[in-house]
């Protein structure tokens, strides 16, 4: 069966936005791997408490470009404290809707904005807050495929 | 420009096909069961049709089973043979890790009856050996199915001498033949095939009508039981105007071949060498035994939805491994039978090609690929590691 993404979804996968790397990050952060098709790495620039830029590289699907790219739209100039509370529905909200299968890949954003945010917090020396330690997976876990 | 460049999913239907299919809807209306003029026509025209792709094949007219495509024909041939075996104690069957999941699926269910299953190793090349089929040959053994040629990577098999040890050692032979079928020179007889699949869209015909070639004197079971319609083995109404565009397309696409393979092949050739330029890819299947319009690539450090989709935006319609698994996470297990590394096996892309593709189309392609492969890999932190990985390398 053909799967159809939301106009939403294509905007993003066609003209992503936060692509690319920060050299100068101070907290970054990559989940999933490339057995499942998707690795999404996420690089944060916090200062004063305060995301001051984002930018993220994906390997994956459609779905797993718009999912990086609207996660950073969403977090991009927010606080720490805002960033920490982003959920996966969120994302999938914001884009419209995501196909069921598709639906890790929202995960997968949500986890690699936790891991950039708890490299930032564990960088600073500061304790990390319990939104940033998301559930360590199993290589497979929660990817959706069933290798 | 608009190139369709998925002809192994689907084909236009032709404007013969579209023709014969008119005449079965609008003229040729009666019920071929029925006694009257109207029921005798399409009863001769159907038996025309029959008589035509059986001659096709070279197969008898009694030997053509109209389906409703490739999968009921596998299934019928399948579960058919399985039975036939089963009722003489023989619950072995052979096929191979690569067909399509019209054939897997079926193996599956035949397993959770009780069957034993074979799968044949394919090897790099995607092409199976006939001596590794020789020696998984049983007493036991009740079927050997093995596709002509392979859906996504175009490999094609040694049906023939396949089919000659099979018939050297008494066990029924059937081939999947969906994507060889109009494509490839196909010779019932001489290619020692006992039941072939095939499907009326993949040569320029309509979807939902294939056939079922059983050779003469396999009491394959019914498969429908009801009217005495395909001598009486699968009951219902006969489709007549997918019959007649089916075999409309058939006699074109068997009759152009020549042609239409000099010309495809060049095309194909001309899209490999140009793709084969880019970085890190590699061509999967076989080089020369391959399907003339199928081309299909790895790209490492991208994903094929991705690859899909950017080539969809600028109006060309190809492929991520076959059509039935798109909306699937896995990556497909014909590439994971060839042994692709799963990691690269997920950025796969078949481009498909047929005489209804021009040099421009192809052009076009060759033009807008790079440039896509490009920018997914410029985002993709597979390909970074990739790069520092070389970078290392070569320090």
């Amino acid at each position: 069966m053909a799967m159809t993404y939301s106009e939403k979804v294509m905007e993003h996968f066609r003209n992503p936005r936060n692509v690319g790397k920060l050299e100068d990050a101070n907290g970054v952060g990559e989940v999933g791997n490339a057995v499942c098709g998707d690795i999404m790495k996420m690089y944060l620039k916090v200062k004063d408490g305060i995301i001051e830029d984002v930018k993220f590289n994906t390997f994956g699907c459609g779905s797993a470009i718009a999912t990086s790219s609207m996660a950073t739209e969403l977090i991009k100039g927010q606080p720490v404290g805002d960033a920490l509370k982003l959920t996966n529905k969120a994302v999938v909200e914001a884009l419209g809707g995501l196909p069921p299968v598709k639906i890790h890949c929202s995960v997968l954003a949500e986890e690699a904005v936790k891991a950039a945010l708890k490299d930032y917090y564990e960088r600073q020396g500061l304790p990390v807050p319990e939104e940033c330690l998301v559930e360590e997976h199993d290589e497979h876990e929660g990817c959706g495929c069933s290798l | 420009m608009f190139v369709y460049a998925d002809n192994a999913a689907t084909t236009s239907v032709s404007e013969g096909a579209v023709k014969a299919m008119t005449r079965g809807l609008k003229e040729v209306y009666g019920n071929p069961s029925s006694l009257h003029a109207k029921g005798r026509e399409a009863e001769a025209v159907l038996k025309e049709a029959r008589a035509e792709v059986a001659a096709l094949v070279n197969a008898e007219p009694s030997e053509i089973y109209f389906t409703s495509g490739g999968s009921e024909s596998d299934n019928w041939a399948i579960k058919g043979a399985a039975k036939l075996g089963a009722a003489k104690g023989k619950r072995h069957l052979i096929t191979t890790r690569f067909e399509h999941h019209a054939v897997l699926h079926t193996m599956r269910a035949l397993e959770k009856e009780g069957f034993e299953v074979t799968y044949l190793d394919v090897h790099e090349n995607g092409i199976v050996k006939p001596e590794e089929v020789e020696a998984a040959i049983r007493e036991d053994t009740a079927l050997v199915t093995i596709m002509f040629a392979n859906n996504e990577i175009g490999s094609i098999q040694p049906i023939r001498e396949i089919g000659k040890i099979c018939r050297e050692k008494g066990v029924l032979f059937h081939t999947d033949a969906v994507q060889a079928t109009g494509h490839l020179p196909i010779d019932v007889k001489a290619d020692n095939i006992d039941m072939m699949s095939a499907s009326g869209h993949k040569f320029h015909g309509p979807k939902g009508v294939g056939f079922l070639y059983v050779k003469r004197g396999i009491r394959l079971p019914n498969l429908i039981e009801g009217g005495a319609q395909e001598s009486s083995r699968r009951a219902g109404t006969e489709n007549l105007p997918g019959i007649l565009g089916m075999a409309e397309a058939l006699k074109e696409a068997v009759e152009g071949m020549e042609e239409h393979s000099k010309k495809v092949t060049a095309m194909r050739d001309k899209l490999i060498a140009a793709i084969e330029k880019i970085p890190k890819v590699r061509l999967n299947g076989d080089r020369e035994k391959r399907l003339p319009g199928n081309v299909n690539f790895c790209f490492d450090g991208i994903e094929g939805e991705s690859l899909l989709l950017s080539l969809d935006l600028e109006g060309i319609c190809a492929s991520s491994g076959s059509a039935c698994t798109s909306g699937s996470l896995e990556p497909s297990h014909v590439l994971l039978a060839i042994g692709v590394p799963k990691e690269v096996a997920h950025g796969s892309l078949r481009l498909s090609l047929d005489y209804v593709n021009s040099e421009e189309e192809v052009d076009y392609i060759i033009e807008k690929l790079p440039p896509i492969v490009e920018r997914l890999r410029d985002m993709s932190p597979v390909w970074e590691e990739i790069i520092k990985e070389e970078s290392r390398l070569s320090a």
